[in-house]
């Protein structure tokens, strides 16, 4: 008896905090719920929240969204595991009320968060995680990802590897999710830019946990002529500074994901290998568009440090969020994820687009050669990579995406 | 393959090992002398590297040759080593006297403090270190380059095993530390000074530690993720070794880096396990490690530390147990967060009852019990997401997949005792892990699977958390059943006195081992539960951070009491859930309060309770 009681008076609480959901007062600012690895990723998801705190500011400064209204980010830790992460995403929904999530670091944590907002139907905007799955087999209608994903990024590096003559690769990668993936990206797409091309040894160290000595052995004993990297943070740097004693990287192409970006290049310092090629972020030789260099300088006044690609990646997220509140006129759900389908947004780095087949934009990212400028690392003929020429195909895709 | 590279692959494992052997050396000193599994070593190991970091430069600016290199590599481990008397003073000196493993919380609080004040102090990024001067260049061998500063490192640690050897034969310090190794109570009764030999200790151990972290600043650069990297890998070298033998470290670390440096030629992916493979396979083998001893203390009556008197609950604590439950049922009618971290409560609780139902009754303790927990999810998580099973099925096969697998595991384990069958449960959690992990076509990897939700009358929070409810509280009031009943008091005997046990004609293995299988399905019942509640599985439900956060509970909980579990449980997510939000820095926050509860609750809070009613009385 008493059972029965209780569960209807909680089924009354439902109700009442469904009716306490955004969008019923007027004029009030419309709460984000944001959770990311901040405690345990804090290179990167520091300077990404200090980006979004000044482009929240910005927005509000000039008008706020939907004629009036202000945008809110509420930034919690997500603990950095999927567990964690969902309870935290419960307690932003039903605690702090916000009108949709955002955020998250690593892939487990994402597509659990995803897959939280499938079943409760509720937005959830990936900016960081990498995997191709977020998008590809476990996409779903609520879940949209800002970052170019693994795939992606591979098949940048991979296309400024067409017209080298190195045949013979080896791979070194962190054995996990994002590690692999790039490895069988690699493996795929290889050929296409160089015929011929074979991979002749592979190297998967655990994550954090590098043997630099003897990774680096073995990938010489292999004697290939091109080295595709996928280590990055304390890993890659014992892994460059072995490699540079050892001479590892004489004479050899050597592609690399994410070594070019402001994080993992500054810690190589000197040691920077010559002729790296690599996708990144040259912030410090970025001259336009001029948005980007004001949000720089902005940057730059206000936290007094260059904005690291985290800082842009979080900018760029809060400009295409800003854009969805005010194409769909509503923080409802529903009307947001039908905005976000397709959404075209003007951001720093120009124009990108929510792809609405499979929920990913089209933000880029550089490519280009490390090289040493005094006792530090630079990116040399950086070009900017527009997302949308390396996206999956809409064929592979709809394969992939079986609710799509 | 050409003789040559053979040659330079084994003087890479060579640096390796002796890197190894030196941090290990630290930790294996301090266990023999203070008993203590110290988890802060590995903070120990990246302060070394924090400090060198900033040394170094500083004096290579006055003077950019070796010598300045060395002194302040040596400043740094002095540094370090300090930091461990700070320790030691402060916080172990105190609680000597409380179960062995409650110095374990202390030094795991520990652990989550200096995590959060190196990113303090030195930042989130990672910061590299000056190379050796005079060491930079690579070394010809035949046609291969080998970097001079390994040549170098590899000298090291045959050193530092020569230095440790005259400071053990040749010194007054090193004898009573050997002494204290063997017998501990026997160097107490005969009136040596033992608060000044255990900091004398944690000051060799902390400046090993600090030693072989500013070693690495030419290889690797200081980050904040060092110290559980390298951690987990000390404790394997030094229980190979056997604990407390300095020479069974040296040829544990030697063995290691061996196999790392040819095992990534044969299976590239191998890192993750070899040592743990090599854990289990030497303790399955030699029970003490190569040159361990068997404990002095076992044949010994000593006051066993767990559940002595399951008495029944006196008044005040059916008043607080029915209390509790009404607490639970009445959940729903806070807000829909209270309900979700209440169902969280409940399932972790469980988690923690079926551990102590190991570690309090049965006094196995045991390092990996989340692989239970989390086997039991994938269990039932597999057969959601891959069979297309309802939820109903999946919840009875997770307990089902949790104590089959304790049944399997259990079979060798039980086998030891004490700190060993500690690290051996620790081994088979990783070996699970890491099948979880690799094993990408079924388990979906380190992404693990999403899908896993409660069938559509269970999927409210209200009606899962009731669900939960109702399950839990039967386990764990089943499990209590069963401490109470004659199987309950046989693990206990058993636990008391294996010995005396088995001369009244207890099958001592067969029972412990039922023991760990009932405790392994009632972990995989939570897992499957906790599974449900998320919607995903992945590996970290078995890693090693899951296993300590289950001990963590029922140290606070207190092992002593029967119910003391979920109390910890409770108290351990509510101040977890409580900190999280409010800053980055929630990791110092919540180690600071398990030290807090660990110096003001020395028997954890059922003790507590149980003291003010004895009090009261």
């Amino acid at each position: 008896m008493t059972r029965f009681t209780l569960s209807r008076r909680a089924l009354g609480g439902a109700a009442l905090v469904a009716l306490a959901r955004p969008g019923v007062a007027q004029g009030a600012p419309i709460r984000i719920g944001e959770l990311n690895s901040y405690a345990r990723m804090a290179a990167f998801a520091v300077p990404y929240r200090n980006a979004m705190q000044l482009a929240q500011d910005q927005v509000n400064a000039a008008g706020g969204v939907m004629g009036g209204r202000h945008i809110e980010f509420v930034f919690r830790d997500d603990g950095s595991t999927p567990g964690d992460a969902v309870r935290v995403a419960e307690e932003l929904l039903t605690r702090e009320n916000v009108a949709f999530l955002a955020g998250t670091y690593l892939s487990n944590v994402g597509l659990a968060v995803s897959d939280f907002a499938n079943q409760r139907k509720r937005l959830f905007l990936a900016t960081e995680p990498l995997t191709d799955a977020i998008t590809m087999a476990q996409g779903n209608r609520y879940t949209f990802r800002v970052r170019p994903g693994t795939y992606m990024q591979t098949r940048m590096l991979v296309e400024s590897l067409r017209g080298k003559t190195a045949k013979r690769w080896a791979i070194v990668a962190p054995n996990y999710d994002y590690g692999q993936s790039a490895a069988a990206n690699f493996k795929r797409l290889l050929p296409e830019a160089i015929p011929g091309a074979e991979i002749v040894a592979e190297q998967f160290p655990a994550l954090g946990r590098v043997d630099a000595g003897a990774t680096v052995g073995a990938l010489s004993q292999a004697r290939p002529d091109g080295i595709f990297n996928v280590l990055f943070g304390p890993d890659l740097t014992a892994f460059v500074r072995e490699g540079n004693t050892r001479g590892l990287f004489e004479r050899r192409t050597v592609a690399s994901l994410l070594t070019g970006e402001p994080e993992y290049m500054i810690p190589l310092g000197e040691e920077t290998p010559e002729g790296w090629i690599v996708t990144g972020y040259p912030v410090e030789q970025i001259e336009a568009p001029p948005a980007h260099k004001a949000f720089i300088e902005a940057y730059r006044g206000r936290f007094n440090d260059m904005p690291r690609l985290g800082s842009l990646l979080g900018y760029v997220t809060v400009q295409i969020v800003a854009n969805m509140l005010n194409q769909a006129r509503s923080a409802e759900t529903e009307a947001m994820v039908d905005a976000l389908a397709d959404l075209r947004t003007d951001t720093v780095v120009g124009p990108v687009t929510m792809r609405g087949l499979d929920h990913q934009s089209t933000l880029g990212a550089w490519v280009g050669e490390t090289t040493l400028r005094g006792r530090a690392g630079a990116m040399k003929n950086p070009r900017f990579a527009d997302g949308a020429d390396y996206m999956f195909s809409e064929a592979e895709v709809r394969a992939a995406r079986r609710s799509a | 393959m050409e003789w040559d590279f053979l040659l330079v692959q084994a003087l890479s494992g060579l640096a390796s090992a002796s890197s190894l052997f030196i941090i290990a050396s630290g930790l294996t000193i301090v266990f023999g002398v203070t008993r203590i599994v110290n988890f802060a070593h590995g903070s120990f190991y990246m302060l070394g590297a924090y400090m060198a970091v900033t040394i170094v430069p500083w004096l290579l600016e006055l003077d950019r040759s070796p010598t300045m290199f060395f002194v302040g590599v040596l400043a740094s481990a002095v540094a370090v080593g300090l930091l461990g008397v700070a320790m030691e003073l402060l916080l172990l000196r105190r609680i000597y006297r409380v179960p062995e493993l409650f110095q374990l919380l202390a030094t795991f609080g520990v652990v989550l403090i200096v995590q959060d004040v190196v990113s303090m102090i030195w930042g989130p990024v990672e910061i590299p270190g000056p190379r050796a001067p005079g060491l930079r260049h690579a070394v010809y061998i035949f046609d291969q380059r080998f970097p001079a500063y390994e040549l170098f490192l590899i000298a090291v640690g045959p050193a530092v095993l020569a230095l440790l050897w005259l400071l053990m034969h040749r010194t007054r310090f090193g004898v009573l530390i050997r002494a204290a190794t063997q017998d501990r109570e026997m160097v107490g009764a005969l009136g040596v000074n033992q608060a000044m030999l255990f900091t004398g200790t944690l000051f060799l151990g902390a400046a090993l530690a600090g030693l072989g972290g500013a070693l690495q600043i030419p290889r690797v650069s200081a980050s904040s993720h060092m110290d559980l990297s390298i951690i987990v890998e000390a404790f394997v070298v030094t229980v190979i070794g056997g604990m407390g033998s300095v020479p069974g470290a040296f040829l544990a670390a030697m063995l290691i880096g061996q196999l790392q440096a040819f095992g990534v030629l044969v299976f590239p992916k191998i890192t993750l396990v070899l040592a743990f493979l090599l854990m289990a396979v030497v303790l399955v083998v030699k029970p003490w490690g190569l040159l361990g001893r068997p404990e002095a203390a076992s044949g010994r009556a000593v006051l066993p530390e767990g559940i002595l008197d399951p008495h029944p609950l006196g008044r005040a604590g059916r008043l607080l147990a029915a209390a509790a439950v009404v607490a639970v049922l009445a959940l729903p009618l806070f807000d829909a967060y209270t309900v979700k971290v209440g169902t969280e409560v409940l399932i972790l609780a469980l988690a923690a009852f079926s551990l102590n139902f190991l570690v309090g009754n049965g006094g196995i303790v045991s390092f990996g019990h989340a692989a239970y927990f989390g086997l039991g999810a994938y269990g039932a998580g597999l057969l959601v997401v891959k069979a297309g099973l309802p939820m109903e099925p999946a919840l009875i096969a997770a307990p089902i997949a949790g104590g089959a697998a304790a049944a399997l595991f259990g079979f060798f384990v039980v086998r030891l005792s004490g700190i060993y069958l500690a690290m051996l449960t620790l081994a088979f959690a990783q070996i699970a892990y890491a099948i979880v992990f690799q094993w990408v076509e079924v388990t979906g990897g380190d992404n693990g699977l999403v899908g896993v939700w409660p069938s559509s009358w269970a999927a409210s929070r209200e009606a899962y958390h009731y669900l939960t409810a109702v399950l839990t509280l039967g386990a764990i009031i089943f499990l209590r059943r069963v401490i109470h009943a004659p199987f309950g008091a046989t693990l206990r005997a058993a636990r008391d006195s294996a010995a005396r046990a088995d001369a009244v004609g207890i099958d001592v293995r067969t029972h412990r081992w039922l023991g760990f299988t009932l405790a392994g399905a009632a972990a995989g019942l939570a897992g499957g539960l906790y599974a449900f509640s998320k919607g995903s599985i992945d590996p970290t439900l078995l890693g090693i951070p899951m296993s300590v956060d289950f001990l963590s509970m029922i140290l606070l909980g207190g092992i002593q009491s029967v119910m003391g579990p979920v109390a910890g449980a409770a108290a351990f997510h509510a101040v977890k859930d409580f900190f999280m939000p409010l800053t980055d820095y929630w990791r110092l926050l919540l180690g600071l309060s398990i030290i807090a509860m660990v110096l003001v609750f020395p028997r954890g809070l059922a003790g507590a309770f149980v003291s003010r009613r004895r009090g009261a009385s």
